[in-house]
């Protein structure tokens, strides 16, 4: 239906439901559905639906992109850099060429271009050869002669800083922005291996500390953590005369298919990208990839269909991570706790990429007048950094939250009360409260007091903070199609990539329709399919349902326009309920969905609708697809932890994670992602942690053995509280949860541990040897990771 | 090894000192019995077990995640305990039943700690839940009422990114109260 029938005004819900709810009217256009009521006089929108795929995935049905096999299908593989930094004088592919069974080889490394032959990292792709077997194509590897030319290196970010370093870029090789995840402004100075500042400003900072009656000020450090899908990075394609088809593991189908048509002069439409089942990504499977552009260059070159699965060493060196940091905070306060000026000073690395800064919680979570932020890029010869999970803020929170801690005990208050006083958000408000409530803040200790019990193991209990913009993806569109025997599809390029958003997009299609969310059938992760929105930036829910609920609600106008005749009312007087169609007041009056679409005289209805802008307009425009909605995200997370003071052990032994992501659209799938963001920001706190060897630049722990990750046995108690926040702001007024969920948890440990123990920790992961070196019970020198 | 009758091969005719045999690098002929059904098929000696089951027997609901035996994701049943079939040679199976997530179902009827995954949602990409469910399975099998400590051991092996591990747990110590044993 075209977008021309004018506005009109609608009333919505808005507020915290448990708080209570008061209603705002706005103008929509006259194509959107009516205002959705709160999720309590809902049949199907916030009620835990069991995820759909759920009997797939138990069964192992469920065919992810490392199981599909296609006739004649080639395994390619990649052959790595050994070498940190290397000019590579010549690559010789003659033998693998000749070798039996290989039927494609491709130099990546062009030791004629100067731009071209220079590596950077440990695992930079140099060749790649596609063969009948992966035994083939490894024995084809070991063929390729490659002679180096070893180069200077660093890996160490503190070194890199230094003039004398071996530089990695210079300004015309370096790269000039950030293509995903975090942003990093374009065209800043390097200097040596720094980039930047970013600048950050509002107010007068210095005039702003002049007027603190208290000043904190201290440094925070933060890991190399990878991501570790358990899926690894894949690609199959299938080049073909006719078109392109990749099957990705990916985070975003329409993006890789818009990639690989600028990359290989191919109009869209004949390019597809297709996942089904899709093993985890958290930001690492963003983008098409070097892995994936090799698998499509290969098969091109062999006539046939090319597969590249990365090994877990592969995963650990090439496959992204998030950058490691360093940061300084300054902050100045009044007496009673309100802020005069924030100063932040950070840098962090993302190997030879870009986008290592620490996001904008010391600039955006509290009330400051007046904020002064520089944030540098270090590069150094290791792999490419991207994001993951709540980038930059993630580093970010794990400072700010401690410091304000820390201001908290110059001034004698409570952390709590602090933020009271500073933090202008209601939501957060509430859910500090809620929080403090359930975890027993009453009984929490002064931080560091004696233990009573005397033993070695001390208990505390800290919390902190998160903040997330609410990124809402523009182009996102999904049709609804209600065929003649009465089954429906929704259909859209969106992928799932754990969530359970295609179960979501069922029970929003079937809310409308009157009908049960198993009577939906959902068509996803296929760009045949209307575009859908990446799933990174905790957007998904928030830029697909409202279509899918504005097409459902088009095509059931459709559809009542034909049923009305049959029961004598006009389509405005009829419904769709409990699986009927039916007459608004008189619900005995009416037939069967089914035999209303029985009636069509076509073989279905079909609307594709595309995301509206949110009501009352978008905060900002985020280039030409994206927005950020009008608040904020966020959540508030309280730990409890036990830290044995002989061995070092920190261990967590409970989380109250309270969130909120505007309408809650089903709780049991949240309630898993808040838990899943709880765990990452506990294993990044505590145990994981990229280690590079810096005499050999290679990682000595590329593994999932030695690169620790949290187990079941670490895991915590976790209780997830879920606030409704209604706001009026789109056809479903829901958004995202994901990356919220991760940022709080590693400083609401570290303030935990504090409480605890009395000695702050500023430095991730908070390992036993950290703890003990933080006790004063061994040298720093020794506990340095 | 494992090796039995049942392994046979035109290359297997030398043998060692020991008097065992020496087997590849060809292929080899071996007898796997796999969810009940016994197949026969042409292996590389240096072929694991995973590899066997998701290649020719197109079993795919075994993952391979780390191949090194430290994420468990690979986990299937030989005579009803839990292995890592990346850790194992197919060659070393002999007669021993493999079972994988695909056997765990009677027909359409699941295992209740599948019914449980299902209704507490203990999943969320889903690439480790298949070994999961294995593994909580067995568990059953052998402790029919544990504790949330012995579920948390019986899969402190398995490595799960998405941190589905409470549901698990709590998915695992449901299946179990239903069971009547």
């Amino acid at each position: 239906m075209a977008n021309d029938t004018g506005t009109r005004a609608e009333t919505f819900p808005v507020g915290i439901a448990s708080v209570g709810l008061a209603e705002v009217t706005r103008q929509v256009t006259g194509d959107e559905p009516p205002a959705l009521a709160p999720n309590a006089a809902l049949a199907v929108i916030g009620k835990p639906t069991p995820r759909q795929d759920g009997r797939a995935k138990v069964t192992g049905a469920t065919r992810y992109t490392v199981d599909i096999k296609l006739p004649g299908m080639l395994h390619g593989r990649i052959l790595r850099s050994p070498l940190p930094h290397a000019r590579i004088g010549s690559i010789d592919v003659s033998a693998a060429a000749r070798l039996p069974g290989v039927r494609a080889v491709l130099t990546i490394v062009r030791p004629d271009d100067p731009a071209s032959a220079v590596v950077r990292y440990v695992g930079a792709p140099l060749a790649a050869v596609a063969a009948v077997s992966i035994n083939v194509a490894e024995q084809a590897l070991r063929l390729i002669r490659v002679d180096y030319e070893a180069l200077p290196f660093v890996t160490d970010m503190d070194q890199a800083r230094a003039a004398a370093a071996p530089q990695v870029f210079d300004s015309a090789s370096a790269p000039q922005g950030y293509a995903s995840g975090f942003p990093a402004a374009h065209g800043l100075p390097l200097v040596g291996n720094v980039r930047g500042p970013a600048m950050q400003a509002r107010g007068d900072a210095v005039q702003g500390f002049a007027q603190a009656a208290v000043t904190v000020e201290a440094e925070y450090r933060t890991q190399v953590q990878t991501h570790c899908c358990l899926e690894p990075h894949a690609t199959i394609a299938d080049w073909r005369e006719d078109g392109l088809t990749v099957y990705q593991s990916t985070q975003f189908t329409a993006g890789v298919r818009k990639e690989l048509a600028a990359a290989f002069g191919l109009p869209p439409q004949r390019v597809r990208v297709v996942v089904d089942g899709m093993g985890g990504g958290f930001g690492s499977k963003s983008s098409l990839g070097n892995y994936g552009r090799i698998a499509v260059t290969l098969s091109r070159q062999a006539g046939a269909p090319v597969r590249i699965v990365l090994d877990r060493q592969e995963e650990q060196m090439d496959a992204g991570n998030r950058p490691g940091t360093w940061q300084r905070l300054r902050i100045g306060a009044q007496r009673d706790g309100g802020l005069t000026a924030i100063s932040l000073r950070s840098y962090g690395t993302a190997g030879v990429a870009l986008g290592a800064g620490v996001g904008n919680v010391a600039q955006a979570m509290y009330e400051c007048p007046n904020f002064d932020g520089a944030q540098y890029d270090v590069f150094i010869h290791s792999g490419p950094g991207c994001a993951m999970r709540g980038p930059g803020n993630t580093p970010g929170a794990f400072g700010m939250e401690q410091a304000i801690d820390e201001l908290a005990e110059k001034l004698a208050m409570d952390p709590l009360a602090l933020r009271d006083r500073i933090d202008a958000s209601p939501v957060r408000r509430e859910e500090r409260r809620l929080g403090a409530e359930r975890i027993g803040w009453s009984r929490r200790h002064a931080s560091g007091a004696p233990v009573t019990d005397g033993g070695p193991v001390k208990r505390g209990i800290g919390m902190a903070q998160s903040i997330w913009v609410a990124n809402v993806q523009t182009n996102s569109a999904c049709e609804v199609r209600i065929h003649r025997d009465g089954t429906v599809e929704v259909l859209s390029s969106v992928q799932d990539i754990g969530t359970g958003i295609g179960t979501v997009m069922a029970q929003v299609v079937a809310e409308v329709l009157g009908l049960r969310p198993e009577d939906i059938t959902v068509r996803i992760g296929d760009t045949e399919f209307p575009a859908g929105p990446p799933s990174y930036g905790s957007r998904t829910t928030a830029s697909i349902t409202p279509p899918a609920r504005s097409a459902a609600w088009r095509a059931l106008q459709s559809l009542l326009r034909v049923a009305a005749p049959g029961l004598a009312v006009s389509p405005e007087d009829l419904l769709a309920l409990g699986g009927r169609i039916v007459v608004r007041d008189q619900p005995a009056r009416g037939m069967l969905f089914r035999e209303a679409t029985a009636l069509l005289r076509t073989d279905r209805i079909s609307e594709v609708a595309s995301r509206s802008d949110d009501y009352g307009g978008f905060r900002q425009r985020m280039g030409t697809d994206a927005a950020l909605a009008q608040q904020d995200l966020g959540g508030v997370q309280f730990a409890q932890v036990a830290v044995d003071t002989e061995t070092g052990i920190v261990r967590v032994e409970r989380v109250v994670a309270v969130h909120d992501c505007g309408r809650p659209m089903n709780p049991r799938l949240i309630e898993s992602q808040v838990q899943g963001g709880v765990l990452m920001g506990l294993s990044y706190a505590l145990f994981e942690h990229r280690i590079l060897d810096r005499h050999t630049g290679r990682m000595v722990n590329p593994n999932l053995e030695q690169y620790k990750l949290v187990g079941a046995r670490e895991t915590p108690a976790i209780e997830v509280i879920l606030l409704e926040n209604y706001q009026g702001r789109s056809a479903t007024d829901a958004y995202g949860v994901a990356e919220p969920a991760n940022i709080a948890t590693a400083p609401a440990i570290a303030n935990a541990v504090y409480n605890a123990i009395g000695v702050r920790l500023r430095s991730l992961p908070m390992t036993p040897a950290a703890v003990l070196a933080a006790l004063g019970r061994m040298t720093a020198g020794s506990a340095r990771p | 090894m494992g090796m039995t009758a049942q392994t046979s091969t035109a290359d297997a005719t030398a043998s060692r000192a020991d008097g065992a045999p020496v087997v590849g690098p060809a292929a080899m002929l071996i007898t796997l019995t796999v969810n009940g059904v016994a197949q026969t098929i042409q292996v590389e000696p240096r072929t694991t077990l995973a590899e066997v089951l998701r290649g020719p027997l197109d079993l795919t609901g075994t993952k391979i995640a780390c191949n090194r035996g430290a994420c468990s994701a690979c986990t299937v049943w030989l005579d009803g305990v839990t292995v890592c079939s990346c850790m194992m040679l197919a060659i070393e199976v002999g007669a021993r039943k493999v079972t994988t997530i695909e056997g765990l179902a009677q027909g359409d009827t699941l295992h209740a700690v599948q019914a449980a995954f299902i209704e507490h949602d203990a999943m969320q990409c889903g690439f480790c839940t298949p070994g999961m469910a294995m593994s909580c399975a067995a568990l059953l099998e052998h402790t029919p009422h544990p504790s949330a400590d012995e579920v948390m051991t019986a899969i402190s092996g398995h490595f799960c990114r998405c941190g589905t591990y409470p549901h698990v747990v709590a998915a695992t110590l449901a299946a179990a109260a239903q069971s009547k044993a």
